[in-house]
């Protein structure tokens, strides 16, 4: 997958797990900039991008994430 | 990953504007309660389930009739993040008719929560408390080869729990569900952990089996945690990882399912269980169709495989009869010819008397279930449908939407794991009555009255998108037109068996017309379904000597259809009157008025039966149905093959 298709689903991801159909997914978006971005959700994100992507994140992995353009590149990585 | 299980692959998959439809329904809706539920009913994943959880939470906390889910409290006491699966909770809740209301306590409070009198959850005063632990909050201790301070262990988490129990019932006498325990998949030695105590397999395994025996008959109740991890399998239930990261206590990809599982057991508390079983016959209870292949032809032999996955139906049946499960037949058949199997077939495990309502006729399932249901005074969310037929269990989720239908998979196979998987039945207690239930019954294959005909079953119909093919014989049919014409019995006008030699003659004699008919809806392409021969009688005559069709798809009009393409094919071969015959044999009842229903006039009948009739072409218009016509394969009058399509609607 190119890094606009996975923005693309990425920004499918954000709306569904966020519940918010206005999210737009850039590289520098965190969890302060999304309402409701708590832990908690966060690993619902997570489990739905593993799911979506059929990949699986290592502990280390998820643990180094603070924006989604790292996501990105752990996706790219992995696909 | 079982998909079975991690999919909840009973339950109709979730539309795709689900969000949509969700967010249609705000909290104003005059029927909330139902659409809520009707909402809750496909498979949906953690985000859908939070999504519906957050309406079904706000609908309640603006106290908005919800009618007619049922209300609970339920109170979850956990050892870890719970968060995450509580609005998975009240969404499954949804889908068993319940509108849950959680309590849920900070994290990790389990103890202080139960013991304390005002805590939040005894103040709350719930229904029922969930004690979601798992193994790591248990004081467990590895005392490995020693047996007495093994012992000494489990008594004392036994202890513990009792502990909590009592707590819960002095402070707020709620009923207590408690989870069996998933062990660790890590051994220490490997096959000895079981065998050796004091190992933690061993222990959690004397650990469950105590808390069975003290929750059976104390009115508490048991979630078998550890069951369902055996069941999908402990190394896909367990993620450590998650653990590690979160906190929570199996794998993310789990939680509808265990949601689900919560819910039944909600349900169960509340009368909810369903209590009946209705069985299809044909492809469901034994392999192919009694009409047309007769007592011979159906497969439910043993060392028949197709015939085993059959049987197996059946032996889930009669053990679900044995334990207060009510079984009906709802199928499109002669009554004679469906109870013949269930009265001559030496490998038929269900006998008539185990059936306590037999519906075999040939109206629509909606309309038998509904007469079911009134006949046995139960309502239709007691009831549980099992078909092969995707196109029949379409129709009762559409028409009674309180009866629950599983989906199946095409190999029949699996049909008893998908029916004990999808839980319709659980109980959470066992009583003599309820060994009484199926024979008070009185068991005697009673017919049930038809009362009013269910309505919607023209635009369920119409929604199907059905293809309709028309071709004339071609070598590519040969193979099973040939088949249909020597295997029909049922829907057969004059059961006139061909070769493949006469099948050939047939197809090359170019004043025969032929008719090889497919039909395609949603659900996939049901192939050739009905074959037709005209032969040409006196002039301006054709005789309808081959007139069949497949059971499978009566009662869409596709006989209508047929005529009118046989009509047009005829008024461009110059014809005036087609003339048909039903010659009756002990098996083909069913079409005594076939051509009565399609607008024939009948011209007299002989002492053998055999009737004869006639339609003239002029003004002839047969009654159309909602599927897309396509012809094609036919010369035209002027010699060119032409292929055309037209919509009817």
């Amino acid at each position: 997958m190119d890094e606009p298709q996975i923005y693309a689903r990425l920004a499918e991801i954000f709306q569904d797990v966020f519940d918010d159909d206005s999210i737009v997914v850039n590289h520098d978006l965190s969890a302060k900039d999304v309402d409701g971005w708590d832990s908690l959700t966060h690993i619902r994100l997570i489990l739905t991008v593993e799911k979506a992507f059929k990949i699986k994140f290592s502990t280390s992995d998820i643990g180094k994430l603070e924006k989604v353009g790292d996501l990105v590149a752990l996706i790219k990585q992995r696909t | 990953m079982n998909q079975l299980y991690a999919e909840l692959q009973w339950l109709p998959r979730a539309p795709r504007d689900f969000a949509g439809r969700l967010k249609a329904l705000g909290t104003s809706a005059d029927q909330l309660g139902r659409e809520l539920q009707a909402l809750a009913l496909p498979a949906l994943d953690l985000n859908q389930l939070t999504k519906l959880a957050k309406v079904i939470d706000s609908a309640r906390r603006e106290d908005k009739p919800l009618e007619p889910l049922t209300p609970f409290r339920l109170g979850v006491l956990s050892n870890s993040t719970i968060e995450l699966l509580v609005p998975a909770l009240t969404a499954s809740a949804a889908r068993h008719g319940v509108a849950l209301e959680v309590i849920q306590p900070a994290y990790d409070q389990a103890a202080q929560e139960a013991l304390t009198p005002d805590s939040k959850m005894n103040s709350s005063k719930p229904d029922a408390v969930l004690l979601a632990l798992d193994y790591r909050a248990l004081p467990l201790k590895l005392s490995l080869g020693d047996a007495e301070a093994s012992s000494a262990n489990v008594q004392g988490v036994i202890g513990y729990l009792q502990a909590l129990r009592n707590g819960i019932k002095t402070h707020s006498n709620a009923v207590c569900i408690f989870q069996t325990f998933a062990p660790p998949v890590e051994t220490l030695f490997g096959s000895l952990d079981r065998a050796l105590p004091g190992t933690l397999r061993n222990l959690i395994e004397r650990i469950n089996r105590e808390l069975a025996n003290f929750v059976l008959g104390s009115g508490d109740v048991l979630l078998d945690v550890a069951g369902l991890a055996e069941t999908v399998g402990l190394a896909d239930w367990h993620n450590t990882q998650l653990w590690n990261l979160a906190k929570f206590p199996f794998s993310g990809e789990l939680i509808p399912l265990y949601a689900d599982h919560v819910a039944r057991i909600v349900a169960a508390l509340r009368g909810k269980s369903r209590k009946v079983l209705i069985l299809d016959l044909d492809n469901t209870v034994w392999g192919g169709v009694i009409g047309d292949d007769g007592l011979e032809g159906i497969q439910i032999a043993q060392g028949d495989a197709r015939g085993e996955a059959h049987l197996a139906v059946q032996r889930l049946a009669l053990e679900l009869r044995q334990r207060g499960i009510v079984l009906a037949v709802s199928s499109k058949n002669i009554d004679e010819v469906a109870r013949e199997p269930f009265e001559k077939h030496p490998e038929m495990l269900l006998k008539l008397d185990h059936i306590a309502i037999f519906q075999a006729n040939w109206n629509d399932k909606a309309t038998n279930i509904q007469a079911i249901a009134e006949e046995l005074s139960l309502g239709l969310d007691a009831m549980v449908f099992l078909d092969d037929n995707p196109v029949e269990r379409g129709l009762v989720r559409e028409l009674l939407p309180q009866v629950a239908v599983p989906e199946l998979p095409e190999d029949p196979a699996w049909y008893a794991r998908f029916l004990t998987a999808a839980g319709y039945f659980e109980a959470v207690s066992f009583a003599d009555e309820d060994l009484k239930r199926a024979g008070f019954y009185q068991d005697n294959a009673k017919r049930a009255n038809l009362q009013k005909q269910v309505g919607g079953v023209d635009a369920y119909l119409a929604s199907l998108d059905m293809t309709i093919t028309f071709q004339p014989f071609d070598a590519t049919g040969r193979a099973r037109i040939v088949q249909l014409i020597n295997k029909s019995n049922q829907y057969n006008l004059t059961t006139r068996r061909y070769t493949d030699p006469e099948v050939i003659a047939a197809e090359n004699d170019p004043d025969v017309f032929t008719l090889q008919v497919r039909l395609a809806d949603i659900f996939g392409d049901n192939g050739m379904i009905s074959v037709v021969i005209c032969r040409p009688a006196e002039a301006g005559v054709w005789e309808i000597d081959t007139w069949l069709m497949s059971c499978r798809v009566l009662g869409r009009k596709v006989e209508h259809m047929v005529l009118r393409e046989i009509l047009e094919h005829a008024r461009a071969a110059g014809i005036q009157k087609l003339a048909g015959t039903y010659r009756p044999t002990d098996r083909n009842k069913l079409v005594v008025d076939h051509y009565r229903k399609l607008g024939f006039t009948q011209l007299g009948e002989e002492d053998s039966g055999i009737t004869r009739w006639e339609l003239i072409v002029e003004g002839a218009e047969p009654e159309s149905a909602p599927m897309k016509v396509v012809s094609r394969g036919f010369a035209q009058a002027s010699g060119f093959a032409q292929a055309k399509e037209i919509y009817f609607t």
